[in-house]
This record gives structure tokens, sequence and C-alpha cells, in this order.
């Protein structure tokens, strides 16, 4: 074993000194998993010569690490707005030229200039969409899932998925306690902590990318989702449907950013500037059924985006919505050991 | 995650290198009769000391500083009381920490204790099955053996994410057990979502190092001393606990080290086949660094692990100092 190792670290060490990587342009993109029609890296080669490298992250803090961490490593990332606040804060962030970018202008003016990038300099909207229950109609009425209260009722025991993501889950709690999700209130926190580890012995498990395909093959009746698996579900099983909850949820945008340190600047620009173009928008929306930003995808898609009312949300449940602002440091201290207190609770 | 990029002939230019590198080595064994020059390690203690003591002294570098750089045994505090740092900050809010009912916090303390449990019943399961498999296969008269140790390697040559994966959908509510189950008429149980199904994972993946290293002692054990205690009146029983079990403690103890120690630092095992219900220390530790972001912690958590895995090896040591049992893996 120690022989094989020698031989393999040499040829390792070798292959690493002697070749250069190759000189061939690129864009190195860190995504979400399963966010993007990854065809459309294929047509962005042909056109411009650029091949896209994707790496990819599960939640948004995950990703904030590895960026802090790896400067120079990713050119595009797609941090959610509460993040893209946070990152201009620490100055990770550079800004977009928009000249680069004229895709930008079909963008939805109303998802512009936001609390997290008021003068949109360094992001623009990706996909955007909110937090709510995909259950299965079979066993679960539309009037029950109109309450976050759903996820405490005895009756669906070991039937419910919830979403093992900080913001999100402690988010939809803290609604249906009444209070704010942006809540830096320790008393609140700690009441919603409480109301989590209560739930707990009906939670059948805490996950986030596999909630999806479980879902279709009907393991749980009820699961906190994001809108876009919530349609990719529904597309492939036609028991299941999705709702937001009268108490309010989370609205969210997904945005595309440079960091600081991106090595190939106007590679990246051209990429954002092509995933702005309406046919390449359309191809990513009608690919991960999240809620276009995109007017001119949209146009192109027309009713059967529209008409849709779980990727096309009307205003009265937008209002009742919340987008989630950065949390400082000090108070997150709090979230993840409460967070900590959940995951642990026997 | 990573970027880096080997072009197409570097694969070719590699494989011609590695080539090349084996004739070498074959060529200077027969010169040498055997691997002499110690010039020969150096690119392994190379490799150890950049990827192995390196990365530890960083370990504890973060261990024992706070976010500024600054000497601190904070860390330390917070393994012992998981609220530690929330409470100094709830108190600089200007909260009362105790008027909110948050003591100490234990969720360090007993993530450990779990996984400190769960991989000693891991171990015990692992040894109940895999010294007679092991015994069995050494057998003289048994012909099947080599096939048996292929068949336990061959899984091994996938990842053990994509194994534990394909479990998922063996246990399943509506996975291919449970079709069976209903099939039978005896209807679905929740197989996954629970520390027994963590259990199964943690058996399935870590018994082939429970069963080869105890195989590697039986078979090479002078089965004259066998027949010798038969012969002067000894039953098979006996036999067996006066002679070959003996012989064979090297290889189990080596089977215990190997199994125990991956255990205890089990993770994503309990997050697929568990649902993330309860977390194993390796969780803590991978959650403490790349979801709450705090390399500090996450460090001291790590550095405990290490000391605690340092001891049982140092104890397992005296019991085997030969170190018989390992030398096939």
């Amino acid at each position: 074993m120690k022989k094989l190792s020698l031989v393999l670290a040499l040829c390792l060490v070798l292959s690493a000194c002697v070749f250069p990587a190759s000189a061939e342009e690129v864009v190195n993109i860190y995504n979400w998993y399963d966010y993007m029609d990854e065809s459309i890296f294929e047509d962005f080669y042909k056109e411009t010569g650029i091949k896209v490298n994707c790496m990819y992250f599960t939640t948004n803090e995950d990703m904030m690490v590895q960026v802090r961490v790896s400067p120079g490593a990713y050119d595009v990332v797609f941090p959610s707005e509460y993040c893209v606040e946070r990152m201009i804060k620490e100055d990770l962030l550079a800004e977009i030229n928009m000249e680069n970018v004229p895709n930008a202008q079909y963008i939805d003016p109303s998802l512009l200039g936001g609390a997290h990038d008021p003068e949109n300099k360094y992001s623009i909207p990706f996909m955007w969409g909110t937090v709510g229950i995909l259950y299965d109609t079979t066993k679960v009425t539309e009037e029950e899932v109109s309450t976050w209260g759903v996820l405490w009722d005895e009756k669906y025991t070991n039937q419910i998925f919830m979403m093992d993501s900080i913001r999100d889950t402690m988010g939809l709690t803290l609604k249906y306690l009444g209070y704010s999700m942006n809540t830096r209130d320790p008393l609140q926190l700690k009441e919603a902590t409480d109301k989590l580890i209560a739930q707990k012995p009906l939670v059948k498990a805490y996950q986030v990318d596999e909630t999806k395909d479980k879902m279709v093959n009907g393991e749980a009746a009820l699961a906190v989702v994001w809108s876009g698996d919530a349609l990719y579900a529904m597309d492939l099983n036609e028991n299941l449907d999705y709702s937001v909850p009268q108490e309010g949820s989370n609205v969210w945008v997904d945005a595309v950013v440079i960091p600081k340190t991106a090595k190939n600047k106007e590679n990246a620009e051209k990429f954002i500037d092509f995933l702005c173009r309406p046919d390449i928008a359309q191809r990513n929306c009608e690919y991960i059924w999240y809620s276009s930003p995109n007017t001119g995808a949209i146009e192109l898609m027309g009713e059967d985006y529209t008409e849709n009312l779980a990727i096309n949300p009307s205003q009265d449940i937008i209002d009742r919505c919340e987008w989630f602002q950065d949390i400082p440091e000090n108070y997150m201290t709090v979230y993840n050991a409460l967070w900590s207190q959940v995951k642990n609770a026997k | 995650m990573s970027n880096l990029q080997v072009p197409a002939w570097g694969t070719w230019v590699m494989l011609v290198g590695f080539v090349a590198f084996l004739v070498l080595l074959v060529i200077y064994f027969k010169r040498n009769h055997g691997l002499k020059r110690p010039i020969f390690s150096s690119p392994y203690t190379l490799w150890i000391i950049v990827f192995t003591i390196v990365p530890c002294l960083l370990i504890a570098y973060y261990a024992f500083t706070d976010v500024n750089g600054a000497f601190t045994l904070d860390n330390f505090k917070n393994f012992w009381d998981s609220n530690y740092d929330m409470n100094k900050e709830l108190i600089a809010m200007g909260f009362n920490p105790a008027d909110m009912g948050f003591a100490r916090g234990t969720v360090n303390v007993d993530t450990l204790g779990y996984s400190l449990w769960m991989a000693f019943l891991c171990t015990v399961i692992c040894l109940v099955l895999g010294y007679p498999t092991a015994h069995i296969m050494a057998e003289r008269d048994f012909k099947l053996g080599p096939t048996l140790v292929v068949l336990f390697v061959i899984p091994m040559w996938m990842n053990f994410l994509l194994r534990t994966i394909a479990w998922m959908s063996l246990l399943e509510d509506n996975g291919l057990i449970n079709g069976l189950l209903e099939w039978l008429g005896i209807g679905k149980v929740q197989l996954m979502y629970n520390s027994g199904a963590v259990l199964l994972g943690m058996v399935y993946n870590y018994l082939p190092f429970m069963v080869f290293p105890i195989y590697n002692v039986l078979n090479k054990m002078d089965y004259k001393l066998s027949e010798a205690a038969m012969d002067l009146g000894c039953d098979k029983w006996k036999t067996f606990y006066k002679v070959t079990l003996p012989l064979s403690l090297p290889g189990v103890v080596s089977g215990i080290t190997m199994v125990f120690m991956p255990a205890v630092t089990t993770f994503f095992i309990p997050r697929m086949l568990g649902g993330g219900n309860t977390e194993m220390f390796g969780d803590l530790i991978e959650r403490t660094f790349l979801t709450a972001n705090n390399w500090n912690v996450g460090s001291a958590l790590s550095m405990i692990m290490m000391v605690l895995i340092l001891l049982s090896l140092g104890l397992l040591r005296k019991v085997d100092p030969e170190g018989e049992g390992g030398s096939m893996i």
C-alpha cells in the first residue's frame, strides 16, 4: 500500500507541475444543484468559444464559505438576495459593467433596486420564487395546507419533510408564530426553536436536494420546498400540489454576481448577458421551473407561464410574503446555536 | 469542487510516466533485492508533511485562536457548552440567557457520546458478523475463500457515497424491500430515517475492514497447531478458544481499530439514511465548518476527535504491538 501511494503521489505531483492548464477561454460558474439547463453551455461555447466549468452548492451558507476561502475559483455565482447584501458588505463582489450586458434590459424592473443592491451595480436577478408546502392531494386537503400549522398536525406524524436550511426553516416557523422572518429578537427565536423541537417527532427527514424526487415517489405527504422544486415534482406526479400558506412566507430572488476575485470577468459578463437573452432565459425557466425575472422570456412562454399560479403567483400571495435580509454575524451565532439544538433534539 | 484542468494529452503523459516509474521500480528491486535506499520514501514523507502534518498544525492553530488570531480556549468551552458563544452574544445584547432558559448546551457532548455509542455498536456487530465469515473463508477445505475475498472487494471499487445512496432506494417506504414485504402481505415497515438505518449503513460500509485483517491472520496461521491440539485431546471448541482465537487476536484488534475509528467519524450516512434527524460527530464538524462558518470551533471539535482516536490507537497498540493484522490493507 505504501509503495502504491508513493507511485501515485509522484504521478500526481508530476502531472500538476509539468502540465500547465490549457490556454482555452473559460468561465467558472458556481451554481445551485439542478439550477440551469446545462445544454446551454454548449450553445455558449459554439457562440463565443468560451468553455463553462460548473461547480455546485446546496445552501447559501455553504456557498458563502467557499467564495470566501477560494478567491479566484469562481467567475459567476448565484447567491440569494440576502447573501448579495452580505457579500457587498464584505466587499466580495465586483461591479458588473452593464454595457457588456445589454440583455439586462429584459429584467422586470419590479425586481430591481431591492434593499440588497439598491443601485443594481453588483447583481442581476436570475430566478425568483417562494417557499411553500408541496403536498400529496390524496392525503392532505387544500384547506389544511393554507396554514403552516399543518406541519405541526399529529395526523401527519412521519409524513413531513422539513428543509435542512437554517434561514428557510426558522423563517417559516417565525411566520407561523406571527413574527418577521428577519427577526433579531432572541425571545422570538427561542420560541421558534421550541416549536421546531416540539415538531421533531412528526418529521421524517431534514433534507434539501433529495426532497423533490422523494415526493414524486410518494415518500411523504408534506414537504417544505422552494417553488421550482414543487413544480418539478408536480410535473412528474399529478397528485402533488403546492401552497403558500396564509401566514405568509419567503419570496426570494437568486441573483447572478461576479466575485471581486474572478479571473475571467469579461467572460463572466458575456455569460451573464447570454443568460439574460430571452430564448436562453426561457430554456432555463422551462428546465428548472422557477419564476423568471425576464420579461422577454415570459412573453415567449405565453400562457403556459402566466396561467400557472405556482410559477406566477398572484399579487396577494406576494404581498403576504417577506424578503430575507442579511442577518449580522452576532445574531447568526444565535441562529446557529439554536439550529444546532433543533438538529440534535431527540 | 476543484477546477484543476488536465488536458487530454496530459493523461497520456501521466500514463507513460506511471509505466516508466513502475519499470524503474522493478529494475531497482531486482538489483537491490528489495527497497533499501531511504531515498525512495522521500516523496511519501513529503506527501505526509504537506497533506497530513501541515493540516494538523493548521487545525491546532485554529482550535486555539479566535477569529482575530488571538490565543483563546473559548473554542473548547464551546465544545463543553454548545451555547457558550450564543450566551456571550446574548449578554452583549442585554439579555440574560438564564432567564431565557438557556443553560449549558449539551448538543456537542451528546453528539460525541452518540457517535461513540453508534461506533461501539457498529464494531460489535461487525465483529460478530465478521469473525465467523473470516473463519469460514480461511478454512483449509473451503475452496471458495479467494472468490469471497474478491466479492467483498468488488463493492469497494465504487465510492461509499454512491453505495449509501443505493441503500436509500432499497430502504425507502416505496423502495425495493418494502415492495417485497407488501407483496408478501406483511405490509410496509419504516426502515429508513432512524438510527437503525444509520447503523445498517455503517456496518455495511465497514464490515470488510473487520473481515480482511482477521482473514489475513487466520489464513497465515499454521494449521498444524490446531491438529496438534486435537491430537492432544481437545475437541473442536476447545481447539478454537485455546489455539485459534488467541492466535487470531492481532487480526481482531486490527479489525476493531479499522472499524471503530472511521465509524466514530462517520458523516453523510446519518444525513442520507437517518434523514438528518440526528447528527453524528462528523456531521457536526462539517456543519460547524461549512454552514456556521466557524472554523475555530470546528477545529476544536476536530482536535478532540483526533485526540480520542490517537488515545484508542495507543491503547490498541499495546495489544497488537507488531500490527500484524493490518498488514494486508
